[in-house]
């Protein structure tokens, strides 16, 4: 279970620094393969999906699958703080909806 | 840390938030269709081999597959919200749901289509809501 939550954790790093690599490209391609933004999300997704597999050895699926969509939880928090993305309130019921969604998609197993 | 003024593009050529959101969408496309041909490919292995894993078509595929779906999303990212984006993601859960049950003969119980259900909807409420 902790190990599913770090990867959700990891995994939400992984996409600020896509979103902050992606900030830099312009028509060139070497603003995409020298991009040190880029190549560290796509690592951090790596390194996220290796504790997701970890963690998933041994547990019941039907709860750790929901657990890597609180991942998007981070991600709207790390959205405010690095990107001055502002909460709004369909953020957060859009967002309440997935989570319920993923939830009774797994439980439905 | 990101630099925040580093982030906005030059205004040449911007994606406007339906495109951003419309790029994410084929990211979540790709994605599912990466999920399934890597579950095939991990059915039909001979053995656990590296090399065994490296000539295997389906998953080869496959991870070609998510490497197009990263290229959509971050393209999406770089005009579009992060928080706005990101949980549109989920959509991969909903096609791979019903891809499997196409293809892999699972049941879809009412739970599930009820989970789907909501999930689309979520990320419509995502996508629709607040100021650009």
């Amino acid at each position: 279970m902790l190990l599913v939550l770090l990867a959700s954790f990891i995994g939400s790093f992984g996409a600020v620094l896509l979103k902050a690599g992606a900030g830099r490209l312009h028509r060139n391609i070497a603003t995409l393969i020298f991009n040190p933004h880029l190549a560290a999300g796509v690592a951090l997704f790596l390194v996220s999906s290796y504790f997701f597999v970890l963690g998933v050895r041994h547990g019941e699926l039907t709860v750790l699958y929901p657990l890597v969509s609180l991942g998007y939880v981070w991600t709207l928090l790390w959205s405010r703080l690095f990107f001055g993305e502002p909460f709004t309130r369909s953020k957060f019921y859009g967002l309440g909806m997935i989570l319920s969604g993923i939830a009774l998609l797994f439980a439905g197993r | 840390m990101p630099d925040p003024t580093a982030i906005a593009p030059p205004p040449s050529f911007r994606f406007s938030r339906g495109q951003s959101i419309a790029l994410v969408f084929g990211c979540t496309i790709f994605g599912a269709g990466a999920q399934i041909l890597i579950k095939t490919g991990a059915q039909s292995l001979s053995s656990a081999g590296v090399l065994a894993m490296l000539t295997n078509f389906h998953l080869l595929a496959g991870y070609s597959l998510y490497g197009c779906s990263t290229a959509l999303l971050i393209l999406a990212l770089r005009d579009g919200e992060l928080s706005i984006l990101y949980p549109v993601i989920s959509l991969t859960f909903v096609w791979v749901t019903m891809l499997s049950s196409l293809i892999f003969k699972e049941v879809l119980t009412p739970l599930k289509l009820v989970g789907i259900l909501i999930i689309v909807i979520g990320v419509a409420v995502l996508g629709k809501g607040g100021k650009q």
